[in-house]
């Protein structure tokens, strides 16, 4: 059964709106307190997990057509989002293993589609 | 007494590594299996109502949603898997927590073609071969990098 092309857009998106997830979490982890309702008000871990389920749901819709042997891997396109976000908000350091992971990871998924049939 | 300091340090880092690494490990066994629990999950769940449908078809709808089980399963240890994740990264280093972290990617694989019945085929090893060094590179510690 050929994984259609919708589905792989769809899980690519999904991993899209879950690098904001881990975005927030991050932002909301640095305020982070020991204090219960400081941890409920705490609005930057709840759109942290927003984001998360979202992607979730949209992961979800995505799967329904197609196979996970095609579209499970293709979630690692999040480490690219993530890692851009990293660089761009949190001023995090784009090193030589960022470089070769990510080049590594979009090799694999481009592979991953010539078997795609 | 300042060897002595540094040994037990040293001997916790290690405990702590393998608790580490022992977690992420749980972490992928129960990701894996959230895949499979959705999967089976969504196979039972009733075509989702057209744009001319009404309200009531929408909310049986989504009863079927809520009430599926293996989809609540699933979800479940979805969330389980990560907040093990996070607690697991506190205590390990993270080019060591990398390459099995994407040992998911190869349970899911193999799990779907033996309990889904999918196809496997030369491409997609070598894709998902080359994704997980691809994951397990993104974790070394760079000489500039930091976590």
């Amino acid at each position: 059964m050929k994984t259609p092309l919708s589905s792989i857009l769809l899980v690519i998106f999904a991993s899209f709106i879950g690098s904001f997830g881990a975005v927030f979490l991050k932002a909301g982890a640095d305020k982070l307190e020991r204090n219960l309702m400081r941890l409920l008000l705490n609005w930057r871990l709840a759109a942290g997990i927003f984001f998360y389920l979202t992607s979730f749901v949209i992961y979800t819709i995505a799967i329904r057509n197609g196979e996970l042997t095609i579209l499970y891997p293709m979630v690692s396109m999040g480490y690219l989002w993530t890692l851009l976000w990293a660089r761009l908000i949190f001023h995090e350091p784009f090193t030589r293993s960022k470089f070769a992971g990510i080049g590594l990871i979009l090799t694999g998924v481009v592979i991953l589609n010539l078997g795609n049939r | 007494m300042s060897v002595d300091t540094e040994t037990v340090s040293t001997l916790t880092t290690k405990r702590n590594q393998t608790k580490a690494n022992l977690m992420v490990g749980g972490c992928t066994v129960l990701g894996a299996a959230a895949q499979m629990l959705i999967k089976r999950g969504l196979l039972h769940l009733p075509p989702a109502p057209g744009g001319g449908a009404g309200l009531e078809a929408w909310l049986v709808f989504l009863l079927g949603v809520v009430t599926n089980l293996p989809l609540f399963l699933g979800l479940s240890c979805y969330g389980l898997s990560t907040g093990l994740l996070v607690l697991a990264l506190r205590y390990g280093e993270l080019s060591v927590l990398y390459p099995i972290i994407a040992l998911t990617y190869v349970w899911v694989s193999i799990l779907s073609v033996v309990l889904l019945g999918e196809t496997t085929n030369p491409f997609k090893i070598a894709g998902l071969i080359v994704i997980v060094a691809g994951v397990a590179v993104l974790g070394r510690t760079g000489p500039k990098a930091k976590g």
